[in-house]
């Protein structure tokens, strides 16, 4: 991913900072700046997550994609916020700890770097709370 | 809105093609179509050819001109050639497309096509093209690849209905079982569910063979307004419903992480448009590109109650001869699945086995079918019906 795009995001993903929508009182992130219940009529403000949340579910992935050949395995799951939203985020932590359920907290983390000299870049990932 | 027939129908080998290229495939169909359709290229009004990522696969953009070209549509006859993509769905959005425009009025003779060529990249490149069928930016980053994604919608379908991994594999054996009567099919070996269990794990709970192979290949049909396909035909195949969906792009927006409701919702248009229901369906394509998703599309399309699907294949009743023959073709898992080409193929597999012409793989008495076709974890999907009756 090139600097500019992930630098964009970046207070996003290094904060967990989606947006809502005032007249929905729905919670987004990642962030929309259009809400899709009421879409033009709400009016969509910033909100942080303190990032706790509950496995929807998860898998543990052995054949990595590009870039994540040295984390195998790893745990990939979709989290659930105490706000309502869902995200899809790694989930640190022994793959046999794993179950949907299970409560977790965010930490900042390395995600992954642009090829051997590019950007190491960071973002949110998940333990067990 | 005019009624719209399929004329011709054609397949190209499914598999590993080292010494074919891109345009060798597509335009092997797209003649092969022609020719079953006993159709003039003068006759020709418009093409619609679906493609997913001619741009990471071959470094190709620009398709339409393209195959218009090395098909002999350009030069002289300048006929209209569009690409449409919408990842593993864009074969089924071409036909969509196609459809539509016979249908409108607009043009008579239309070619609709489908094509990929993947295995001319590393399979790693592979799979990093296929992710971007995905959100880049919040799914990828993290690390997500396709059979990922998917086994996150199988371990949810296990941990809410029971679902077991024997179950998931049945849908391989059944496919691969199917494969072995279909002469373009990528893999013509049986397997076993132990075939299956003993396979290595990709991402945990989906193993290798739960998985759809990397395949070079390309469909093509003609589609003429039902009125006049009997002057090309005597076994015209006509279309009695289409139907198309989107949903979320990621898979952690949807509403129900075990349904994909762009399939719901594309079946019933598409059942509605006909005057039909699953009942009377006599064979279905679905997009089983993993095991877990024919499971969640047979579902999703009203064959098998929510939670089900595992059930009702491990009962056999998804294989040929059972209540709803599901993928004779041998579908993406055994067939292969050049992406752009799938949603093609499945038409073509119907329009054989309505015609009767579907050898050990045919379906008795199949009269009506329908194929479905999804692009990413279940952002797309389109449905068609077809019918030997008009």
């Amino acid at each position: 991913m090139s600097v500019p795009r992930f630098w964009r995001k970046q207070i996003a993903r290094y904060n967990l900072v989606g947006t809502y929508c005032k007249a929905c009182n729905e919670y987004f992130y990642p962030p929309r700046n259009l809400c899709p219940t009421c879409r033009r009529e709400g009016e969509i403000g910033e909100f942080k997550f303190n990032g706790n949340g509950e496995l929807v579910t998860y898998t543990v992935i052995h054949a990595a994609a590009e870039g994540f050949e040295g984390q195998t395995p790893y745990v990939l799951g979709i989290v659930q916020l105490e706000e309502g939203p869902r995200l899809t985020s790694q989930i640190v932590g022994d793959p046999k700890e794993m179950h949907i359920g299970l409560k977790v907290r965010p930490v900042f983390r390395r995600l992954g770097q642009s090829g051997e000299r590019g950007m190491i870049y960071y973002g949110t990932k998940f333990v067990p709370a | 809105m005019r009624e719209v027939a399929i004329i011709g129908v054609k397949n190209t080998l499914f598999g590993e093609q080292w010494d074919r290229s891109f345009r060798d495939l597509v335009v092997e169909a797209g003649v092969g179509a022609v020719e079953d359709a006993g159709v003039a290229g003068e006759k020709i009004d418009s093409m619609f050819v679906g493609n997913m990522s001619g741009g990471q696969f071959v470094e190709q953009e620009h398709i339409g001109a393209l195959i218009a070209d090395y098909s002999g549509l350009a030069k002289n006859l300048h006929v209209p050639s569009t690409r449409v993509e919408a990842a593993c769905a864009s074969g089924g959005l071409a036909l969509r497309q196609a459809i539509c425009a016979v249908a409108s009025g607009m043009d008579d003779i239309v070619i609709a096509a489908g094509v990929e060529k993947m295995t001319d990249v590393p399979a790693s490149k592979a799979s990093s093209a296929l992710a971007a069928a995905a959100d880049r930016e919040w799914e990828g980053i993290m690390g997500a690849t396709f059979p990922g994604l998917y086994a996150m919608i199988a371990r949810m379908h296990m941990h809410r209905y029971g679902t077991t991994s024997e179950q998931l594999a049945e849908v391989a054996v059944k496919n691969h079982f199917n494969g072995q009567f279909n002469p373009i099919a990528q893999y013509k070996n049986k397997i076993t569910v132990e075939t299956v269990l003993n396979s290595i794990m990709v991402a945990d709970p989906l193993r290798i063979f739960d998985c759809s192979p990397i395949t070079d290949g390309a469909s093509a049909v003609i589609l003429a307004p039902a009125d006049i396909a009997h002057e090309y035909t005597d076994t015209p195949i006509y279309v009695k419903g289409t139907g198309q969906a989107s949903d979320t792009i990621a898979l952690h927006d949807r509403r129900d992480i075990t349904t994909l409701e762009a399939s719901v919702v594309a079946g019933r248009r598409a059942y509605e448009m006909a005057g039909l229901g699953p009942k009377d369906i006599d064979l279905v394509e679905v997009h089983d590109c993993f095991t877990i998703a024919e499971i969640c599309a047979i579902e999703d399309l009203g064959f098998a109650k929510k939670g089900e699907g595992g059930k009702v294949t491990q009962q056999g009743e998804t294989a040929i001869g059972g209540r709803i023959p599901v993928n004779t073709s041998g579908g993406l898992k055994a067939c292969g699945h050049p992406v752009g080409a799938t949603g093609i193929k499945q038409a073509v597999e119907i329009a054989q086995q309505l015609r009767g012409e579907a050898g050990k793989r045919q379906v008795d008495g199949a009269e009506i079918g329908m194929t479905h076709n999804v692009g990413g974890s279940g952002a797309t999907a389109v449905v068609h019906i077809f019918s030997r009756n008009r």
